[in-house]
């Protein structure tokens, strides 16, 4: 799924392109390939085939169950969905929750990161401790929050002193909680990338920083930070992907009521709940497409190594 | 709760996985030894047992042909179907029979996954089988699902409240204009189902039908049906909508009022009309058992047919139930026909309505002494039921609905020139795919 593997012209700039390759160096070429066949040929069974049968599905008006009813419509079920208000206002929802909680996470996971990094006393526990959320099954933990936050068992009213205040029945309300679960359960899953970044500032450059007299800031944005970019644009390319494609907590919460409908959301319904094959594959192929984007906007844009967390960077 | 629940559900799919695995290995272990074969039935939760004695009886009852066995589907009605729609789309062999959503038959006798009844099949199958059921369990002329639970919504009223309005909501004639009037005038509330879901859907319907039209028909030509829900009929629904919505006999919450809220309404102080199942009757009894209200209520509460939308035309009240489809992927279909014919039998019926209170389609139940203890109503609910306006008999009866309700609500916004006319527009867009919903 993660892209691993050297940029082909990086590897092929790195060696000499007119010296000849070996006997043993072809071998061992061929050898690989062989090897990685089997996950190869399971990769394209289980990834590419359905992808391109999403795609094929997309350019037909297709209920499952009205098979006689099928109809070849080419593009026309994306032109339908980009030119419906539900889609924009889906994405409008989904980019939302996904700046507001990668942004609060990455404030809050580069403290425990901190935390962590620095704490000398009960560095397990506290590590430990502060991992537990992620170890929680998502829909357990979408469970455990509308129960919270529920008017008939949460305690939450009666602590804030709300009385009977539906948090979802409105769309903000809804997308607090929404994104407080969201931040809560995923905030250790940035610590955790953002810890192994920490621990790879050299300490000597810090050391050198204090010498010179730097304070904590100017030691935090002029040595820590640039030093750990790689680190976190990794983290914030993970979690971005992840928020895109929130579904879990909308499911648990809302069921996508009250204005909290999400594009993964919006696709299961389209695609399980309608059956609408056809729209609910084009749907899918545009958040596919989207996720892509996105994808490819932190990797060329902001230059993100994704070597760097597989620590593999020579 | 939910998660012991699903650890449960995990270690009984894991023996079940592990009995497939020995299985495989020795001929024909499993329930279907020595003649007695195991037919899987997937019904709606029921926890009073009520389902399961009788399909335990009916087991036992074949002399050794077949026993039964229960699978419990999700609790909504949504999830139900989509669980259904999963497994008979990936021609799940497991479930010979299940428990089906009358609205919701269509669509899998459309999609080819339920078997079709013969003619001789359904001459022995329905002859104790009210009316209107029978329509939910259609499809294109062929019989695909047997009637087997049937609600119907009744007028629940106080008599003290129609005593001083001066009306008598048991006169053939009695119509929905005059109920809300009543209301205004006695400054008590109707108690309808005005939240944006299915009960909603119910109410909207309800009213079209008995105003003598239908929200979509043709319906056999699929997408290419004609929604008729803009027309002279469905904007008198509207109107009264709008006209109950917009008046003091509207419930403050009628907007987020589901059953359980209009219920509540009716047995407080300002309660006057109330059109519900008759699970309310029960749940009142219920609640002065308890002594959470006054038992003077329950003798100031009387029923009737549900109001008519014009004084000349009777009304078509809702139907709700469940009908009983066989699938076509089941190995069994024969012996499950017959375990069918069981299960509709007037005592296997009989042990259901009173065990967990759910009114049945078989019409001879209605005579039964027991019965009538319990539901002095008894001939209102079977003559309601067989004279019911079905939901649209679609197999897009899921988008015609969300289409509605989306368009139709709140209530109180309803606007009978251009309500209906939106809600018409959305849902041939939907039809065609030319829209999301």
């Amino acid at each position: 799924m993660t892209v691993t593997r050297e940029p082909p012209a990086k590897a092929a700039a790195r060696r000499s392109p007119t010296v000849e390759l070996t006997d043993r160096a072809l071998h061992e070429r061929r050898l690989g390939w062989l090897l990685s066949a089997p996950a190869f040929i399971l990769m394209l069974a289980v990834t590419a085939y359905p992808m391109a049968n999403a795609v094929y599905l997309s350019t037909f008006s297709y209920r499952l169950t009205d098979p006689a009813g099928k109809e070849f419509v080419g593009l026309g079920n994306y032109l339908v969905v980009l030119t419906d208000p539900l889609w924009w206002e889906d994405v409008g929802t989904t980019a939302l929750i996904t700046v507001v909680t990668v942004s609060l996470e990455l404030v809050i996971g580069f403290t425990f990161a901190m935390v962590m990094h620095k704490i000398i006393f009960g560095r397990r526990t506290i590590r430990t401790s502060i991992l537990v959320p992620y170890g929680i099954i998502t829909v357990v933990s979408a469970f455990a929050w509308r129960y919270a936050f529920a008017l008939d068992s949460g305690f939450v009213n009666s602590w804030l002193g709300l009385g009977d205040f539906d948090w979802f029945g409105q769309r903000w309300s809804a997308l607090i909680t929404i994104c407080a679960s969201e931040i809560w359960k995923t905030t250790p899953f940035i610590a955790l990338l953002l810890l192994a970044g920490l621990a790879q500032v050299p300490e000597s450059l810090i050391e050198a920083a204090n010498v010179d007299g730097a304070t904590f800031r100017q030691r935090l944005f002029k040595v820590i930070i640039p030093n750990m970019k790689a680190a976190i644009m990794v983290a914030l390319l993970f979690r971005t992907l992840d928020a895109w494609r929130v579904f879990d907590n909308v499911f648990v919460m809302t069921a996508g009521a009250s204005g909290t409908e999400t594009l993964s959301f919006l696709t299961y319904r389209q695609s399980i709940t309608r059956v609408a094959l056809g729209i609910g594959s084009a749907v899918s192929v545009l958040l596919f497409l989207s996720v892509l984007l996105i994808a490819f906007i932190f990797i060329k844009g902001f230059k993100t190594d994704l070597g760097q967390v597989r620590g593999d960077r020579r | 709760m939910i998660g012991s629940r699903t650890a449960g559900r995990r270690r009984s799919v894991a023996a079940a996985t592990a009995a497939t695995l020995v299985c495989s290995a020795l001929v024909g272990c499993g329930g279907d030894v020595g003649g007695a074969r195991t037919l899987n039935w997937y019904i709606n939760p029921d926890n009073t047992g009520a389902t399961q004695e009788a399909a335990a009886q009916c087991g036992r009852n074949s002399g050794g042909r077949y026993t039964i066995a229960i699978s419990v589907l999700p609790a909504t009605a949504d999830g139900q179907r989509e669980q259904l729609v999963r497994r008979l789309a990936a021609g799940d062999p497991s479930i010979d029979f299940m428990n089906i959503d009358p609205p919701y038959n269509p669509e899998l006798a459309s999609a080819g996954w339920l078997h079709e009844f013969t003619e001789s099949q359904r001459a022995e199958l329905l002859t104790d089988i009210l009316e209107s059921p029978i329509k939910t369990a259609e499809w294109k002329g062929k019989l695909v699902g047997v009637p087997y639970s049937a609600n119907t919504q009744l007028l629940w009223y106080r008599k003290s409240v129609a005593q001083q309005a001066g009306v008598d909501p048991t006169s053939p004639n009695f119509t929905w204009d005059q109920m809300i009037d009543a209301a205004v005038k006695t400054n008590t509330i109707v108690s309808e189902q005005g939240k944006r879901y299915e009960g909603y859907m119910v109410w909207v319907n309800g009213l079209i039908e008995s105003a003598g039209g239908s929200i979509i028909r043709d319906n056999e030509r699929g997408r290419d049906a004609t929604v008729s829900i803009d027309s002279p009929e469905g904007r008198e629904a509207a109107r009264i909508v709008a006209k109950l919505a917009n008046s003091s006999a509207a419930d403050p919450a009628l907007s987020t009022a589901d059953e359980e809220v209009g219920r509540i309404t009716f047995q407080g102080e300002n309660g006057g009309f109330m059109l519900n199942w008759p699970y309310a009757y029960a749940s009142l009894q219920g609640n002065i058992a308890d002594g959470a209200t006054d038992p003077a209520v329950l003798q100031d509460v009387a029923w009737a047919r549900y109001p008519r939308v014009k004084a000349d035309v009777p009304s078509k009240p809702p139907i709700g139930g469940a009908n009983i489809g066989i699938s076509r992927f089941s190995t069994k279909k024969d012996l499950a026909v017959e375990a069918v014919k069981c299960l509709i039998s007037p005592p296997m019926q009989k042990i259901r309505f009173l065990g967990l209170g759910d009114p049945v389609a078989t019409g001879s139940v209605y005579d039964d002494p027991d019965v009538r203890a319990k539901y002095p109503m008894a001939d209102l609910m079977r003559e309601s039921i067989n004279d019911a306006g079905p939901r649209p008999i679609t197999p897009y009866y899921g988008d015609v609905s969300s289409a509605v309700q989306r368009t139709w609500h709140t209530p109180a916004g309803v606007n009978p020139d251009s309500t209906p006319a939106t809600a018409a527009k959305l849902i041939d867009d939907v039809l065609h795919d030319r829209r999301l919903l």
